[in-house]
This record gives structure tokens, C-alpha cells and sequence, in this order.
């Protein structure tokens, strides 16, 4: 009873203090300037099923697609499980879904076989990480927390997925011992192997097994609570943020409607423009941004893509659309501290542009879209780079100078070089 | 135009030549390349000449929205004003802007690029590969412009045109939507690099150059004047072609 208990405290606290957590970075988010996504919810459902639930842009590399694989399904497959030891928690009963019969042999069966695939792929994702040290792990913005976050994702899964197998080689030994409470039930063709390193008396097994499932499922519990700390939290994300994500062409960028009205308004002097608040032009900080790009900023699981295919990066420049986004999430999150510390007029004197991203990074990039097509989950880092551009060029006159006078040539003479208009139609003349 | 719309007269395609191809030495002989194609098929054409202006694509890209749409808008009101229906580019960022981002400022038109319209001719059957250089068996590599593959899921259509030619075709191993950009787009093509250690489009030719090919083949003037930069470094201008699919045609064709 004192276990039934202590078990609905600790789910009840985990859940809350998720939901606490959970709706400061749904309010965060909602911090973003509004953009319309609701449009076309067949095409975005199809999308969401297709990239998110169907991994449709992770086979563009096949090992990791293969090993990541296995750890999605194993995440997915595995809750049903989680839900059998929640109702054993509350109620005090074990293996409840036993009444399934064969069915409930097959499960356990299953999930001990994909618990063993997850251990295996993510002992070799931490191998890739820490000993092959795969170039796309690596990157300036991949230092201290960041690369340690990775890590201990990695090890805590190992961990779980470790309690569990365990937690079932010890119920199995249990079964052989016929331990009055531990009935006949499931199949257990992975951790029937690890009965032998198990001790053989009764009471210490039923330690080991008490010990590995309450480990198991405070575990769990703790790891949900981890997400909004860490870049993990794509495993809920990535189902909205491909939801949500642009359904038009890549190279299509939005039309600023503010500065229609004025360009309306500059070549017709008769055109009234409709009353709209006077707003920035393009983004100095994330509140600038708009909520989807904020969105991406928490989806992403800095897995790198879209810096190893990024031209700038690949030649050494600074830009990183991974760090782009990074700096993005960093920021939000600074801002939201700032709300729940100071209140919601709080400046800290800090922007996403300077303080975050440098003026060196934005620059570098040639918009040609490699990095969105590169990320699994339809982040989009080069929108983010095109406002903080937009703020640069037309709110603080700051372009380098070459941009500058590409742009007075444009004016003058129609042309981003400096040719005269009527020289226009020559190429018809020679030969 | 002015003169075909005095006559009275509407052209089945108006050819939007772009800055690059009207000033760019280069990319002038791919806009003259593009009028034999039009002129050999019998399509009737216009080019707006003097009246073209730049679609403020580089300006959109280096963040002058301002600049975008006063260039946007003068031109819609000037292509509205002769009444076009459908227009072909010879530039993948000329292409991408009329087509994409023109219809929200009142221009909706039918855009395609070049090598769309020469895929199309060639379905028809009413382009082939004879009659000109033969490209037999020749090893051709093909670089995808940004803003005509990623940018707008063009993938086959420069593809086609070259498969005509039975020519080899060899892809590089980062092609079509994880095709490696030429260093130009973005506003690139108009300022120096930023600090790195290499060169965007010397990065692009190392990996073209590993095909062995013979001809390069692009289909944009940027992505031609980073290519043609890039081989004139290599020092190998004697050995590999950079070509526009334009003039592949036009010369498989004897044009």
C-alpha cells in the first residue's frame, strides 16, 4: 500500500512538473510574431505523417537511419509496457496484461528484442560520438553542455533499456522458482540469457527486480522531465514542428506586407494604405521571429545535418545553421527566464543578433537552402538568417559594403552591376 | 515587345533575359544560345530589352525588401501593362522570384526556366540533337543551380535535355537535392567570401573534376561564372567545357 502510494506521488509530481515546464515553452513560443501555418491540413497532416512518424528524410544516410530506427520504434513500442507498470503501480498487481495469454507472450517477447536493438544502437551512437568523433558531432557550438547532453540521453536510455531486461530476468527466475506473486507470464527470449549472473535465493532476486522496476519507471519519469532541459525534446516536437512546417517552394521567401504599403504608397500616391502597427523590419531578437521559427528552435536535436552539408561550413566559415538554431533556443529560453524572474517589461539589454549571432555568421550565407532540405524534422535555419538580414539592411543601414553598392546600383540603374539601362538590350547586337 | 505590341501583335512567350544575360559577357552568349533555340522551333518571342529591369532577387536575398519591391512592382506593372501570360527565364533566381514571389504582388504569370522549355520541346519532338557537335559519348556532369533544384524541385528537366545528346552522363556525389551550391547565390555573387579556408566553388569544381568529364553543364550565369572561376584556377580550361545547357543544345543542333 505505502508503494501504491509513494508510486501516485511520483507520477503525479513528474506530471506536473512537466506540465509546468511544458507551458513555459509553449508560452515562450508564443512569444513569435504570428505566422499563418493552418492552411492545407491534408497536406500537413500527410507531411507529419510522412517526415515525422515515417522518418522519410533520415534515409538520406542509412546507418544512422537504421540505429535510429530502432531506438524510435523501441520508444514508441515500449510505452505500451510503460502502461502495464503504471496500472501495476497504482493497483499493486503485476504482469496485469497477462490475461492477453499468447498475445502477451509475443509482447514482452517484442519488447525485449527492440529493447535490445536500442542498447545496441545507442551504444554504437555513443561510440560514434565519443570514440570515431564523427566530424558532425563536433562544431564550435557542440562544446560542454551541449555534447554532454547528447551523452547523457544516450547513457540513460542504455540504463532504462538495461533495468528493464534485467527486471525481466529476474521475474523469469522468479517464475522458474515458482515465488507465490510472480506468475507465469511472457516470453523472454533476451534476458533469459542474463538469469545466469543473477543470484539463485528468492528474496534477493525479488530485490533485484523490485529495484529494477521501481529504477525503470522513476527513470522514465525523470527522463521526461529532462526533455525541456535538453535537445531531446524532438521526440515530441518533430510531430507539430513538421505539422506546421512551409509547404511552398524552398526558394519562395514571404513578401513583407508592411513594406507593400509603403512601396505602394511610394509609387501611388493615392493608395491608402489600411492602419497596421508600426513594427520592426526583419528580427534583432527572438521575440522579432516568428513562432514556428521559434518552434524549430526547440525540435532541433542538434544532430547536424545541416552544417555538414552547409557550403559556408564545409569552407570554413563561422555560419552553422545548427548553431543558428541553438543560439535561437538559447536566447528564447533566456528571455523566458527573464519573464519569470523580472516580469514581462523586463529588457536585459541582450539581442539574438550580437549577443548570439554574429554579423560575420549571417553574411556567409548563400540562401541555397541545403540546410532545410538536410534536416529530418523541416527546421528551417535560413528564414532565421533572412530576418536577422532584414533587420541589418533596412533598420540599421548596416550591409557590407560591396551589398551596399550592389544595391545602389539596383536603384540607379536597374541592374546589381554598374551598367547603364540603355545598354540593356546589346547582347542582341554583337555576336 | 514594344515593336510586336505597336504591330498589334502578342508573342506565345515573352523571354525574360535577366541582368547576368544581358550584361555578363559570358551569360550573353547563353541569352543569344536561348534565341536560336526559340527562333529554330518557331516559337513566336519577345524580350522586353531596355524595358527589363532586375527582378531585385539580390536585393531580397541580402535583405532589402524595399529595394525587392519597388523592382517587383515596377516590373509586374510593366509586364501586366503588355499583357503577359507566360514567360521563360534564363536564370534560375530570375525564374524563382517571377515565379514564386511576384504572384503575391499582383504578377501571376507562367514561368519556366530554359532548360524546362527545352525539355518540353524535346518531348514534343520538335527538338533534337542533330545536325550539330556531336556530344556522343562524352562525359557530362551536370551541376544542380540552387534556386531551380532545392529551391524549386527541378531536377529532371536539365536532365532530359542532356540525355538526348547520348552523351555520358555522370552525376557527382552531391547531386540534385543535396546538390552543393556554386558560392554565388544569397547576394554572394556581389561581395568578397567571408574568412574560411576555402573557396565554395573551387570545393564545387574539386568534387566535379573527380568525374573526370569533359563538360560541365550549368544552367544559371552565376553558377557559370563561379564554375568557369573555378576550372580557369585549376588551370584545366583546355580539358573541361563549362557549358549552359543552352548552348549544349544549340550547338548539338549545329545552331
Amino acid at each position: 500500500m505505502v508503494a501504491q502510494i509513494l508510486f501516485l506521488v511520483l507520477t503525479l509530481a513528474a506530471i506536473a512538473l512537466f506540465t509546468v515546464n511544458l507551458r513555459k515553452i509553449i508560452r515562450n513560443i508564443r512569444l513569435g510574431k504570428p505566422v499563418d501555418r493552418k492552411d492545407q491540413p491534408q497536406k500537413r497532416l500527410m507531411t507529419m505523417l510522412r517526415v515525422a512518424f515515417g522518418q522519410s528524410k533520415m534515409v538520406v544516410r542509412p546507418i544512422p537511419a537504421f540505429l535510429h530506427f530502432f531506438v524510435y520504434i523501441g520508444f514508441v513500442i515500449i510505452n505500451i509496457e510503460v502502461l502495464e507498470i503504471m496500472i501495476d503501480g497504482l493497483f499493486g498487481t503485476h504482469r496485469i496484461f497477462n490475461g492477453l495469454g499468447g498475445l502477451y507472450n509475443f509482447l514482452i517477447g517484442s519488447f525485449e528484442i527492440l529493447a535490445f536493438t536500442v542498447w545496441v544502437s545507442c551504444a554504437i551512437f555513443l561510440v560514434r560520438r565519443n570514440i570515431l568523433k564523427l566530424k558532425r558531432f563536433s562544431g564550435v557550438e557542440m562544446k560542454s553542455w551541449p555534447k554532454s547532453d547528447a551523452n547523457y540521453i544516450l547513457i540513460i536510455e542504455i540504463l532504462l533499456m538495461s533495468a528493464f531486461l534485467l527486471m525481466n530476468a529476474a521475474d523469469a527466475k522468479l517464475q522458474l522458482l515458482g515465488a507465490s506473486h510472480y506468475i507465469n507470464a511472457g516470453a523472454f527470449p533476451v534476458s533469459q540469457y542474463l538469469m545466469n549472473i543473477l543470484p539463485s535465493s528468492e528474496n534477493a532476486l525479488v530485490i533485484v527486480e523490485r529495484s529494477c522496476w521501481w529504477f525503470h519507471i522513476i527513470g522514465i519519469l525523470a527522463f521526461l522531465n529532462y526533455l525541456p532541459y535538453s535537445k531531446h525534446f524532438h521526440i515530441l516536437f518533430a510531430f507539430p514542428n513538421t505539422y506546421f512546417s512551409n509547404l511552398e517552394p524552398k526558394g519562395e521567401f514571404t513578401n513583407m506586407a508592411s513594406v507593400t504599403n509603403e512601396v505602394k504608397a511610394m509609387l501611388d500616391p493615392s493608395f491608402v494604405p489600411a492602419e497596421t502597427e508600426p513594427g520592426k523590419f526583419g528580427a534583432k531578437d527572438v521575440t522579432d521571429l516568428s513562432w514556428v521559427n521559434l518552434m524549430n528552435a526547440y525540435t532541433c536535436t542538434e544532430c547536424g545535418r545541416c552544417t555538414s552539408v552547409c557550403p559556408a561550413n564545409i569552407t570554413g566559415k563561422l555560419l552553422s545553421p545548427r548553431k543558428i538554431m541553438m543560439d535561437t533556443r538559447d536566447r528564447i529560453t533566456e528571455v523566458g527566464q527573464n519573464i519569470d524572474k523580472h516580469g514581462a517589461e523586463h529588457q536585459d539589454g541582450k539581442s539574438l543578433l550580437d549577443d548570439y549571432i554574429s554579423r560575420e555568421e549571417i553574411w556567409a550565407c548563400t540562401s541555397c537552402n541545403a540546410c532545410v532540405e538536410a534536416c529530418p524534422v523541416n527546421i528551417d535555419p535560413l528564414q532565421i538568417i533572412m530576418e536577422l538580414r532584414r533587420f541589418a539592411v533596412m533598420e540599421e543601414s548596416q550591409a557590407p559594403g560591396s551589398i551596399n553598392a550592389m544595391m545602389g546600383n539596383i536603384e540607379n540603374n536597374q541592374a546589381p552591376w554598374k551598367y547603364s539601362p540603355a545598354d540593356r538590350f546589346n547582347w542582341a547586337q554583337e555576336s | 515587345m514594344a515593336e510586336l505590341m505597336a504591330a498589334g501583335e502578342e508573342p506565345e512567350i515573352l523571354f525574360w533575359v535577366g541582368c547576368a544575360g544581358s550584361y555578363d559577357e559570358r551569360a550573353q552568349k547563353i541569352t543569344r544560345d536561348i534565341c536560336k533555340i526559340l527562333h529554330h522551333v518557331g516559337i513566336k518571342y519577345a524580350v522586353l530589352g531596355t524595358e527589363e529591369s532586375c527582378t531585385g532577387d539580390p536585393a531580397k536575398r541580402a535583405g532589402n525588401e524595399f529595394l525587392f519591391q519597388m523592382q517587383a512592382m515596377t516590373n509586374i506593372e510593366v509586364l501586366n501593362a503588355y499583357n503577359i501570360k507566360k514567360i521563360v527565364t534564363g536564370c534560375p533566381h530570375c525564374f524563382n522570384t517571377i515565379k514564386n514571389e511576384y504572384p503575391g504582388l499582383g504578377g501571376t504569370y507562367e514561368v519556366i526556366h530554359h532548360t524546362q522549355l527545352i525539355q518540353d520541346l524535346i518531348n514534343e519532338g520538335k527538338l533534337k540533337a542533330e545536325g550539330g557537335e556531336s556530344f556522343k559519348g562524352k562525359k557530362i556532369t551536370y551541376h544542380d543551380p540552387c534556386y531551380l533544384g532545392r529551391g524549386n524541385g527541378i531536377y529532371e528537366a536539365p536532365r532530359k535535355a542532356l540525355e538526348v545528346l547520348d552523351a555520358q552522363l555522370v552525376e557527382m556525389k552531391r547531386c540534385k537535392s543535396n546538390g552543393l551550391c556554386c558560392g554565388a547565390g544569397g547576394a554572394q555573387m556581389f561581395k568578397e567570401p567571408e574568412k574560411g579556408n576555402k573557396d565554395i566553388n573551387v570545393e564545387r569544381i574539386d568534387e566535379a573534376l573527380q568525374t573526370n568529364p569533359q563538360v560541365i553543364a550549368a544552367g544559371c550565369p552565376f553558377c557559370m561564372t563561379m564554375l568557369s572561376d573555378g576550372i580557369k584556377l585549376k588551370d584545366k580550361e583546355q580539358e573541361v567545357k563549362v557549358l549552359d545547357i543552352a548552348e549544349i543544345t544549340a550547338r548539338a543542333n549545329g545552331l
